[in-house]
């Protein structure tokens, strides 16, 4: 067993709600670890109540498992709290070509996101000129915005 | 059960409870993306709690390794209503938008203060959910003090509506910072927080919001604080029926699961 292989087929597991990012993308994969002939992989939840982490744990068990790869633990972790800022460079472009505004790589989220923060532009037209609709979206991390140039409303990826 | 294991189940309590009430907005918001932020705030919440039940589970399976082990979901579902220590303010009927966002408000600054205080007593499990947490009451935090702005100094309508508000959950309010025999031991040995040392910061930061909103601050001139102590195990009628709602199918189907 190479670790290398194994990370390579958990970057082909993606989140159930935004389809066009990994487990890796987002930083909810922590670690890989090889055990003997057990392979102990180590998660942590974006939100609190992320309601997607028992189909991402089922996910990475059954993608392991076509691979040949049979004797799994997945372990949970809390500390230390995800943070948008684990987001990866490609998984921001993923975002923005999927149209959800990507957090500001200007600053750290880590320290103090409370979400006084806002995208950097519009991802369908780039415009500056956009509005808050609400602190809260379609899911946990999200926000929703407006865009005051073209008038299509998005999704922002928060600031955490 | 031990001081420390009470207090865990005293705090997921007050998550899950809240947590609840909050979720029976679900579709009853009064625009949708207000409906969707108390969803997602309820969904915070119960996440919350469950991972303060796992963690009281684990420690309750490793101090008595000899009795059949419990889980997450036998503590939410398979307990009564007198051993549920949740403040009786978060079992309270949601009444308006008001009131619901008034209790929100409230608890989202003492769940903000209490975490804060957790993060460096000594058990690290504790330590690493309130950190998680944290970063999701600020969001409750500010949320709920917008509304309690936009509607304290809003029309003649939204102002009444809060006053009357201000009216039904301030008696509940005492509760919150007075320690149950549980909480004071373990806040002694280190591991939790005592509460009344909470008060001053809490006021302040609410009486802050409360005057930008035109409204009464804490504490009211007429102090009829009601005697009921949650923390402890004594509820309002209201809780038996959440209780019902809740763990009905785990009544009905013991043992089921997703
Ligand atoms: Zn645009």
């Amino acid at each position: 067993m190479k670790k290398e292989n194994i990370i390579s087929v958990l970057e082909g597991v993606t989140d159930p709600e935004i389809p066009v990012l990994s487990i890796a993308d987002l930083g909810i994969l922590r670690d890989v670890e090889i055990s003997g002939n057990e392979i102990i992989v180590t998660i942590t939840p974006t939100y609190s109540g992320c309601p997607a982490m028992d189909a991402i744990q089922q996910d990475i068990r059954k993608a392991l498992s076509i691979n040949g790869y049979e004797k799994v633990k997945i372990n949970q972790v809390l500390s230390p709290p995800w943070t948008s800022d684990w987001l990866s460079a490609a998984g921001k472009e993923k975002l923005e070509a999927f149209g959800i505004a990507a957090p500001s790589t200007s600053h750290s989220c880590a320290a103090g996101g409370t979400g006084s923060d806002s995208p950097d532009h519009c991802p369908h037209c780039h415009s500056k000129n956009i509005e808050m609709i609400s602190r809260f979206g379609s899911t946990s991390c999200k926000a929703l915005y407006r865009c005051l140039e073209c008038r299509e409303p998005f999704d922002y990826f928060k600031c955490h | 059960m031990s001081p420390f294991s009470t207090y865990i189940i005293h705090l997921a309590d007050n998550a899950l409870i809240l947590g609840h009430r909050n979720s029976e907005w679900t579709g009853h918001g009064p625009i949708l993306e207000q409906d969707i932020a108390l969803s997602n705030i309820a969904l915070d919440l119960i996440g919350q709690s469950r991972n303060l039940y796992q963690l009281a589970a684990e420690r309750l399976n490793s101090l008595s390794p000899e009795r059949k082990s419990i889980t997450e979901d036998d503590l939410a579902y398979l307990r009564d209503s007198t051993e549920y220590k949740n403040f009786v303010l978060l079992e309270q009927d949601n009444g308006d938008w008001a009131k619901t966002i008034l209790r929100e408000f409230y608890f989202s600054h003492f769940q903000l203060l209490q975490y804060h205080g957790l993060l460096n007593r000594k058990d690290p499990g504790l330590a690493a959910i309130s950190e998680k947490s944290i970063k999701e009451i600020r969001y409750h935090v500010k949320w709920s003090s917008e509304w309690v702005c936009r509607l304290g100094d809003g029309t003649l309508e939204s102002h009444a509506r809060m006053l009357n508000a201000l009216d039904a959950l301030n008696p509940w309010i005492p509760e919150l910072f007075i320690a149950a025999d549980y909480e004071k031991e373990a806040a002694e040995s280190g591991l939790a927080l005592d509460p009344s040392a909470l008060y001053e910061d809490w006021l302040s930061m609410v009486n802050t919001v409360l005057a930008n909103a035109t409204l009464p601050l804490y504490p009211p001139e007429k102090k009829d604080a009601f005697s009921l102590s949650g923390k402890n195990g004594f509820h309002s009628e209201h809780l038996g029926y959440i209780l019902a709602e809740m763990q009905f199918l785990q009544r009905a189907y013991p043992g089921c699961s997703w």
